[in-house]
């Protein structure tokens, strides 16, 4: 409903929505008219914001480059190489069998992200581990090896993460993820 | 003007507010409340859709500035990456490229506007001189844009322009070397052309501000050009203007987004597809349409110095407008004279433009042939056609000085209402009062 405004008697023009708003005519169609410009006007101004929004996300280009492929043949066993991948560090690590069955044992050590060593390897391939190695605190790389789990130490804050990448102590609330990757041959991975 | 406030604070939060940063009360009594004349035609509106030009400029550019790379082997791949890779970035780059052409459009039928109903004059002659730094900053702006996409256009456009300072006695060689930053144009006058192309529109929209304010001291010229009287003359912006502008914008973003989306390099220019060469010029160098009487003129001078001086001259004659016109009549509704003067003037521009346009020797009028040659060159070509232009274009500027002494005005109106209650025949019958009746 609109009213009509204080000073509007100062103006001496006809004044059609103080009129309307007197009752000598429905007023649910200027209301109409209102709401219907307002409506569209809020519909152009989402229109217009969407690309200036859009446009900060990942370009054509950089999303053209975010899967690679990786030969399985460059890392010797107990080692873990890095490949740089949608500008983060992924860790692939051909784990010995000491250390997939020290991650197996502690399937049920009370994990802080609880997840089975199977749920992070692909069925059939336990020695694999392909891991984005970002810590889930504050985003630092943590160092391979190092750690009371053996798995890997995160320098900033001191997280330790096991031989299957899961938090085990330390302020990271997460396990470290794993990225989408499927096998191509036996000794080729894509990543993403 | 703008007279006694009538905002109310309505809350204690408002009261609180009020009493320390009045900006609500500030924008009620100048955005809304504000007594405009009720006469205004469309070619009033273009103030508001010159605001929204500079708007969607600032909006456009700041995005365009986050994938830009102003670096000369880098700048023009990246207005492709932006055309092509960027979300929505084609969308972004046509806006920001027709938007400055937009811009130019809008602000010529503003000065145009300004100098048929005398909006120049006498008390406005700051709000003028703000709106001539605007133009001219926008002319600055608008250059170092051009540039960064490092085209074969932008390359030898800069080249061209900053070697008018080249021009000036004694210091013209080491002004240009400044200007560059080295011997030629290169990747520190990219860098430096891109600073200044960020800076400006905010220096603009900072002019804006007091151009706006000196419109608020005298209030709006209309087009009848006589003083408002009294209330009855006047009614609030809001809703009056806000509707009206609200209109004149949306017809205006038609053609805008008619160029955006079906004609996205109609004002481009093809040359502008390579990528900057120092080696090579291209056959035809021009500059945007917006600046293409003064290149007109800038080329019809067959003396280097000459030529720039014209050039200033043709801009800064604008700026002293306000002091040329000794009419005492603003509109030229009512100077049956001046009105003809000014008819010729916009065509003028117009020749002057289509002069820029062509090459110095190119035929104006085709089948009778280029004609004998007096001077430099045939009579029948581009460059005699510009100086032509360039008297007529003087020409005005003479007319508005001298024309007063020889014009009887018309019989102007008492007030801005006499003219609409002494013909009351002229409004259609039934279409006065409460129309939203009529269903």
């Amino acid at each position: 409903m609109l009213r009509p405004r204080k000073r509007r008697d100062e103006y001496e023009v006809a004044d059609t929505a103080a009129a309307a708003s007197h009752g000598e005519d429905d007023p649910s169609r200027r209301d109409f008219i209102n709401i219907a410009a307002a409506a569209a006007a809020a519909g152009g101004v989402a229109a217009v914001a969407w690309p200036l929004i859009d446009q900060m996300n990942p370009s054509g280009d950089t999303l053209a480059l975010s899967s690679i492929e990786f030969d399985l043949s460059k890392v010797q066993l107990g080692q873990q190489v890095e490949v740089k991948w949608r500008s983060k560090p992924v860790f692939v690590r051909y784990r010995t069998p000491k250390e997939i069955s020290e991650a197996v044992a502690a399937d049920n050590a009370g994990l802080r992200d609880p997840a089975t060593d199977a749920s992070r390897h692909k069925p059939g391939k336990p020695q694999w581990l392909v891991l984005v190695g970002v810590c889930t605190h504050l985003g630092c790389i943590p160092n391979f090896g190092q750690g009371p789990y053996g798995g890997w130490l995160c320098p900033c804050h001191g997280s330790v993460y096991d031989t299957s990448g899961r938090i085990r102590a330390g302020p990271a609330p997460l396990n470290l993820a794993v990225p989408d990757y499927s096998f191509e041959s036996d000794t080729k991975i894509k990543i993403g | 003007m703008s007279g006694h406030s009538t905002y109310e604070p309505k809350t204690a939060i408002e009261r609180w507010l009020d009493s320390r940063l009045p900006i609500l009360r500030f924008s009620k009594d100048h955005l809304m409340d504000f007594p405009t004349p009720k006469n205004l035609n469309y070619w009033w509106t273009f103030g508001a859709i010159l605001a929204f030009c500079l708007g969607a400029q600032i909006a456009t550019g700041i995005v365009l500035a986050m994938h830009y790379v102003p670096n000369a082997a880098m700048a023009f791949n990246s207005v492709e990456h932006i055309r092509r890779d960027v979300n929505y970035g084609w969308l972004i780059q046509f806006i920001h490229a027709n938007g400055a052409s937009m811009m130019f459009l809008a602000v010529y039928i503003h000065m145009f506007r300004g100098i048929y109903y005398g909006s120049y004059k006498a008390p406005r002659e700051v709000l003028w001189l703000l709106g001539m730094i605007i133009y001219f900053l926008m002319m600055a702006t608008a250059f170092f844009g051009y540039v960064l996409p490092w085209g074969q256009m932008s390359f030898w456009g800069a080249t061209v322009i900053t070697n008018i300072f080249g021009a000036i006695p004694v210091i013209g060689p080491s002004l240009t070397s400044w200007l560059w930053g080295g011997f030629a144009v290169d990747d520190p006058t990219l860098n430096r052309f891109f600073s200044l192309h960020y800076l400006l529109p905010f220096v603009i929209a900072g002019v804006v501000v007091l151009h706006i304010w000196a419109l608020h001291v005298p209030g709006n010229n209309n087009p009848t050009g006589v003083n408002v009287k009294d209330k009855t003359d006047t009614v609030p912006f809001h809703p009056y203007y806000t509707v009206k502008d609200g209109f004149g914008l949306s017809v205006f973003i038609v053609l805008f987004g008619a160029f955006v989306f079906y004609a996205p390099d109609a004002m481009g220019h093809v040359d502008n597809y390579v990528p900057a060469n120092p080696l090579v010029t291209p056959q035809h160098i021009v500059p945007e349409w917006y600046l293409l009487p003064y290149y007109a003129m800038l080329r019809a001078i067959p003396n280097k110095l000459m030529g720039v001086i014209a050039l200033g001259v043709a801009i800064g004659v604008l700026f002293i407008m306000p002091w040329i016109d000794t009419s005492k009549v603003r509109s030229m509704r009512y100077r049956p004279m001046a009105r003809w003067f000014f008819f010729i003037f916009i065509v003028t521009c117009l020749v002057l433009g289509w002069c820029g346009a062509h090459e110095p020797d190119a035929v104006v009028i085709p089948g009778v042939g280029a004609g004998f040659t007096l001077g430099d060159y045939p009579i029948n070509s581009d460059v005699w056609l510009s100086r032509l232009g360039m008297l007529s274009y003087f020409g005005f500027f003479a007319s508005l000085f001298l024309v007063p002494m020889f014009e009887t005005p018309l019989p102007v109106p008492e007030s801005i209402s006499e003219p609409v209650l002494a013909h009351p025949a002229t409004v259609p019958a039934g279409a006065t009062a409460a129309p939203e009746k009529k269903g």
